[in-house]
């Protein structure tokens, strides 16, 4: 009975029904696109991804996707090994150090919102004519890697400032008044804190990294191979061309002789997206195991 | 805090109220002596209930106002001072009726002496009272002191009525029994203004915030 | 025996001058209390004292603070004068970290390393914030699970776990309960034996209640310092009268 009172007190109108219709069917369409192009392509690339795509070499024959996969690793490795120290430094010098609101300050946030603009095929050309040309490394993973590196540059500096800058600075007070320098309150308190949106500058990141084809045709090259140093595994040969995943998947499809290969390779890719998703959410949640 | 000045207001117009009341009962505790007028003295008695009354409204006020207001400083003195006063003041009232009680049983009789030092030492008692209250109301501390200082004056009238009654009890044994009751008069009025000492030394803490001359907190 | 000298502190944020000709002393085993409308300057003056205004641009200091003779502007490094003067702020303000690591961030910050002086500097610090019996079982986990009330003990036990020699606190009870609220209060008084304590109040039945001197500013001046129950019984300036029987203004 209480029930139904309340109801009739607060009729629900039309536009609020209708509103609530479109939402609930935006939802629907994502979810469905979503699911549709996961099975589309687990459909397409399933019955391809067999053992023989996994061995160690490429030929035309066996159009092996490892070769990629490797490279795809490395790449993404050492690109943010290159990207976070500098981007994560920049930040704490833009959020902790530097005067809040300083014209300088302002010039790096507006510079750094430029760089996060440019398309990526023009940090290829970029790549192409400072790292493989100027540079003299050819289409190599060192180019590749640099090329990167640039491009994710503004994504982990402004995540990881908007991180940082989110720390409440009652943490900061906190740690200044027992005695803390700036460098241990940096370290020790704002920088764990800000750990988790650190992070998700680091998987947008990857995102990027992961899919990237048109800067890493300019300046790693398409060559499918490891990118060992002779004396193998360890031994990592910077100069040599390599091709990721994605790049691997654009070769493979735009010769059109191995389509369905291509759709492995796609599925692989989506399998390593999802895997680095977890990890880093794994990771977030280890982190952020005291902020809750 | 409009509302509290209200209240507070509201506190001093019913202390005046109970002054009144309390003024009120001397004077006719005194004509119920000297005119030996049965009325009057039931009258005094049957105010005391009144006064009392008017005593626990004041204490309510007081005490809901120092939960609800928690005061400080002025407004926390004047209220505990006001809290202190009224048990003096009901004391008097209930003294004035003790008086009038002793009066009916008077009536009839014709007095061994002359009423003549009883109804001074009612006036200058009446007097403290009224100026002990007035200095609270007009929170002189001046008003006050002079209320303490006359308190001698009553004392002195006290001493000398005993004086006079022992004598006329020596005179005639037969004068005993009135003697007493006379006695036992002086006395309440002597202990009237006792309380009306103990009102002004309040106000003077409530102006001051000292009381006989010491630091209270 | 005075802990804190201050003498003819002026302090200026700018152009804007927070602080006027202030001369206040605090002594050992006593809680002073600092009472005045917002903006007053009680709360600049706190900072003073430990020097967290170094943190504001354009604040700029005349006169003396003298920690025990030393001046705090000149004879201490800041960091040792922050060990020796704690502070607790208006929000409890506990670490994103378990509650040990709270409490040992301190100590460790001024070079404590064995495992085994931390352990007794953590319990030590609980217990004489009278939080152990809550967190004993708990020190592991997160202090952010924490109540309001055991938050602000937290932050008091980690102040004490540099064995600081004063305690300042800005507003400590302002976020809480009544019922935290006083056991804050309770801990105050049993901790004043040991510390020097300056506290900063809105709440004048606060003062009444925990602290031993007084002091009223407004405007950046302090208008009147006294016992506590003087100030709250009989002050003399009628500037503080005004502000504690609430007809300020």
């Amino acid at each position: 009975m209480k029930k139904k009172r309340l109801k009739n007190k607060y009729p629900r109108k039309y536009g609020e029904i209708l509103l609530g219709a479109i939402t609930w069917a935006a939802a629907l369409l994502m979810t469905a696109v979503l699911l549709y192009i996961i099975g589309f392509i687990v459909y397409r690339g399933a019955p391809y991804l067999k053992p023989s795509l996994f061995s160690p070499t490429y030929n035309s024959t066996n159009v092996s996707l490892l070769p990629a996969l490797v490279s795809t690793v490395y790449m993404t490795a050492f690109a943010l090994a290159v990207a976070l120290p500098l981007g994560l430094g920049a930040a704490i010098y833009l959020a902790e150090y530097a005067r809040r609101g300083h014209k300088v300050v302002r010039l790096i946030r507006l510079a750094t919102e430029t760089l996060a603009g440019i398309p990526s095929i023009i940090h290829g050309l970029f790549g192409m004519l400072f790292f493989v040309t100027y540079l003299g490394w050819g289409f190599s993973l060192l180019a590749g890697v640099c090329t990167l590196a640039i491009m994710i540059l503004p994504l982990i500096m402004r995540a990881s400032e908007e991180a940082l800058l989110a720390a409440p600075d009652s943490y900061r007070e906190g740690a200044f008044a027992l005695g803390a320098g700036k460098l241990r309150t940096v370290f020790r308190i704002v920088l764990p804190a800000a750990a988790p949106g650190i992070l998700a500058g680091v998987i947008l990141s990857v995102g990027r990294i992961v899919g990237e084809t048109a800067a890493l045709i300019y300046t790693a090259g398409t060559v499918a191979q490891m990118p060992f140093a002779e004396g193998g595994p360890p031994l990592i040969d910077v100069f040599a061309s390599v091709r990721t995943l994605s790049v691997h998947m654009y070769a493979l499809t735009r010769e059109g002789l191995h389509t369905n290969e291509g759709f492995a390779t796609a599925l692989t890719l989506l399998a390593v997206v999802m895997g680095i998703n977890a990890a880093a959410a794994w990771m977030a949640g280890r982190v952020g195991k005291n902020r809750s | 805090m409009r509302r509290f000045e209200a209240e507070l207001t509201e506190l001093n117009s019913s202390l005046i109220e109970m002054g009144a009341m309390i003024e009120a009962s001397i004077a006719g505790a005194v004509r119920a002596l000297a005119e030996q007028d049965r009325s009057v003295a039931e009258a005094v008695i049957s105010g005391d209930n009144q006064i009392d009354d008017k005593e626990k409204e004041i204490e309510t006020l007081c005490l809901r106002l120092l939960l609800a207001r928690q005061p400080v400083a002025r407004d926390f003195r004047q209220i505990s001072t006001a809290l202190k006063m009224v048990t003096d003041m009901e004391r008097i009232g209930d003294q004035a009726a003790d008086i009038s009680e002793i009066c009916l049983g008077l009536i009839g009789q014709s007095y061994i002496k002359k009423i003549e030092r009883i109804p001074r030492m009612a006036s200058a008692t009446t007097l403290m009272v009224t100026r002990s209250i007035d200095a609270y109301v007009r929170k002189d501390p001046e008003l006050a002191q002079s209320v303490i200082e006359s308190d001698d004056i009553v004392d002195g009238l006290f001493f000398e009525i005993r004086a006079e009654l022992i004598q006329l009890v020596h005179a005639d044994a037969a004068n005993g029994e009135q003697a007493f009751d006379l006695m036992q008069i002086a006395k309440y009025f002597e202990r009237i203004g006792d309380h009306a000492c103990n009102i002004a030394e309040w106000v003077i803490f409530f102006l001051t915030g000292r009381r006989k001359n010491k630091q209270l907190l | 025996m005075n802990v804190f000298d201050i003498q003819e502190l002026n302090l200026w944020y700018g152009k804007f001058q927070a602080l006027k000709d202030v001369s206040l002393t605090a002594a050992d085993a006593e809680i002073t209390a600092l009472i005045g409308p917002s903006g007053c300057g009680k709360s600049t003056l706190l900072k003073t004292l430990n020097r967290m205004n170094d943190l504001t641009p354009d604040c700029r200091i005349t006169g003396s603070v003298r920690l025990r003779g030393q001046d705090v502007y000149a004879d201490l490094p800041v960091n040792e004068l922050r060990r020796r003067v704690g502070m607790v702020f208006q929000k409890p303000n506990p670490f994103p970290m378990s509650v040990y690591d709270n409490i040992a961030f301190g100590p460790r910050t001024h070079g404590v390393k064995s495992r085994l002086a931390l352990d007794e500097t953590v319990e030590k610090s609980l217990r004489s914030a009278a939080i152990w019996d809550e967190v004993k079982d708990r020190l592991r986990k997160s202090a952010l699970g924490l109540s309001g009330g055991q938050q602000q003990r937290l932050c008091i036990a980690r102040a004490l776990a540099v064995t600081p020699e004063v305690l300042l606190l800005d507003e400590p009870t302002s976020a809480l309960d009544p019922i935290s609220t006083g056991k804050i209060e309770e801990l105050l008084l049993t901790l004043k034996k040991n510390y020097c304590i300056i506290i900063v109040t809105h709440n004048m039945q606060q003062a009444t209640r925990i602290s031993d001197k007084t002091a009223f500013f407004l405007l950046g001046e302090m208008v009147e310092y006294d016992n506590t129950e003087k100030i709250f019984s009989l002050p003399r300036d009628k500037r503080t009268e005004d502000y504690v029987t609430g007809r300020f203004g």
